[in-house]
């Protein structure tokens, strides 16, 4: 718990000691002549270790915390940032895919029609993102995250929601499951309603994914545990292994366009893999509820400043 | 397989994680070995390193017109595949790493076709070869948005 404490407080002091340096174009010679290139990738990976702490103990995706704060509190640019975040996500989601598809807690036939149209959303949501102005990106970007704050806030989840009888796509597209259930020490049958529902709020899913580089296990998980009724469980390791497949397709869009800059792409990456493996551990003497409240708060915090950021209004760091 | 098999798994599912487990972790070294190659800097970079933090601040095509202007010096900034004729620069070699996880799943879905057909799962099949289609799409580079 100290060490969550301890996240938090270097995360949030963070913006205020680097707030100064925010911006671009006019602020590019002053960028120019900060204290050495390695400066800002040691920042950037040390922010990306605090966030895949609370990011694993909090239970959100690294994506959808890293846009939003790097984009707001450092000088890289919105369009590096989302593509940094993309893969940040995409790197997060191959490395749990394998172990969550053997174990069958992640789905393959579920996974299948809902990526489909996921990723293809997603090079819609990146091309648009990528031809727009970045304030407007920036501005809406802070919309998104507020938006996402809020179904956070009210969102419930159901570890075992009651599906009376599957639907008829889902029959014949053949969705259904079984896994074993640890807590209860018995093997759990899942099968899905409301398919062609959920089917179609993964086009905004998508395309919002691929718009702001933010992943999207915020959406997948409510979308596939509340309106199509699969087991939390399931829902959570079917929404991690569909980032693997939405991600790659807006991530190759970015990619086509040149925004990679490697410093920037692994530092993050191993940032925030260090940061999950510790979060992990601290998971199991950490409140997760109490660290669900901070990653809000920081979200809230994010969110607003990359409306201010957009719309070239002061904000209080 | 010689591996333990939890139950409802299907074949293809199995499949399907053992050539992603493969493809990420091969990735991943690939990506960490080039990095170090790049920041170790045995290979030269095309940008410098400590000149990165005059770029970062930029928008992509401003950044890309500015790196082919003060180093790679081509007709014109280029985008899409670009970046593998410049391998032999540090920058550019980790590119690979980076490419390579973002074709893995295009490969995992290639990989169990065969595997569906087999079991005449039609509707299956057709998903996943749109899948492939749809990356396929994105990573050809055909697919450029247009620009701040």
């Amino acid at each position: 718990m100290a060490l969550v404490l301890a996240s938090l407080v270097m995360l949030a002091l963070l913006p205020a000691a680097l707030g100064a340096q925010e911006g671009t174009g006019a602020t590019a010679a002053a960028a120019a002549a900060d204290p050495a290139w390695w400066f800002w990738p040691l920042v950037l990976f040390g922010m990306t270790f605090v966030m895949g702490i609370l990011a694993a103990v909090g239970g959100v995706g690294g994506g959808v915390l890293f846009v939003p704060i790097v984009s707001g509190f450092c000088p890289f640019h919105l369009d590096f940032v989302r593509c940094t975040g993309l893969l940040v996500a995409l790197c997060g989601a191959l490395a749990a895919g394998p172990g969550f598809l053997r174990m069958n807690l992640a789905s393959l036939r579920l996974a299948m029609p809902v990526a489909m149209i996921a990723s293809a959303c997603a090079i819609a949501g990146a091309m648009v993102g990528l031809a727009l102005p970045t304030n407007v990106v920036q501005t809406l970007l802070g919309a998104a995250i507020l938006g996402i704050v809020a179904l956070m806030m009210r969102a419930r989840k159901s570890a075992f929601p009651v599906v009376p009888r599957a639907d008829r796509l889902s029959q014949i597209l053949r969705i259904h499951g079984v896994y074993m259930e640890a807590s209860l020490n018995q093997e759990v049958d899942w099968k899905i309603h409301r398919t062609a529902t959920g089917l179609l709020l993964f086009i905004g899913i998508g395309f919002m994914a691929g718009m702001f580089g933010l992943g999207a296990g915020w959406a997948n998980v409510p979308v596939l545990n509340l309106v199509f009724g699969a087991p939390l469980k399931v829902s959570v390791a079917t929404s991690k292994f569909l980032l693997s497949i939405t991600d790659t397709s807006a991530a190759w869009v970015y990619l086509n366009e040149g925004c990679v800059i490697p410093m920037m792409v692994v530092p993050s990456l191993v940032g925030i893999m260090l940061g999950s493996f510790i979060g992990v551990r601290i998971l199991r003497v950490a409140k997760p509820s109490f660290v669900r409240w901070i990653v809000i708060v920081l979200l809230l915090f994010a969110g607003g400043k990359a409306i201010t950021k957009g719309l070239g209004l002061p904000f209080i760091v | 397989m010689g591996e333990h098999r939890t139950p409802g798994v299907s074949d293809e599912q199995l499949l399907y994680a053992r050539i992603l487990a493969v493809g990420m972790y091969t990735g991943l070294l690939t990506l960490l070995v080039t990095f170090g190659v790049y920041l170790s800097g045995a290979v030269e970079p095309a940008v410098p390193i400590e000149e990165l933090p005059r770029y970062w601040t930029m928008d992509v095509q401003t950044y890309l017109e500015a790196v082919n202007q003060e180093y790679l010096h081509r007709d014109h900034a280029l985008t899409g595949w670009w970046w593998l004729g410049a391998l032999d620069r540090g920058d550019f070699l980790t590119w690979v790493g980076i490419a390579f996880l973002s074709a893995v799943t295009p490969v995992c879905f290639a990989g169990v076709v065969p595997l569906m057909v087999r079991k005449r799962d039609w509707i299956y099949v057709a998903i996943a070869v749109t899948e492939v289609a749809i990356l396929a799409l994105a990573a050809s580079g055909i697919l450029i948005a247009g620009g701040h």
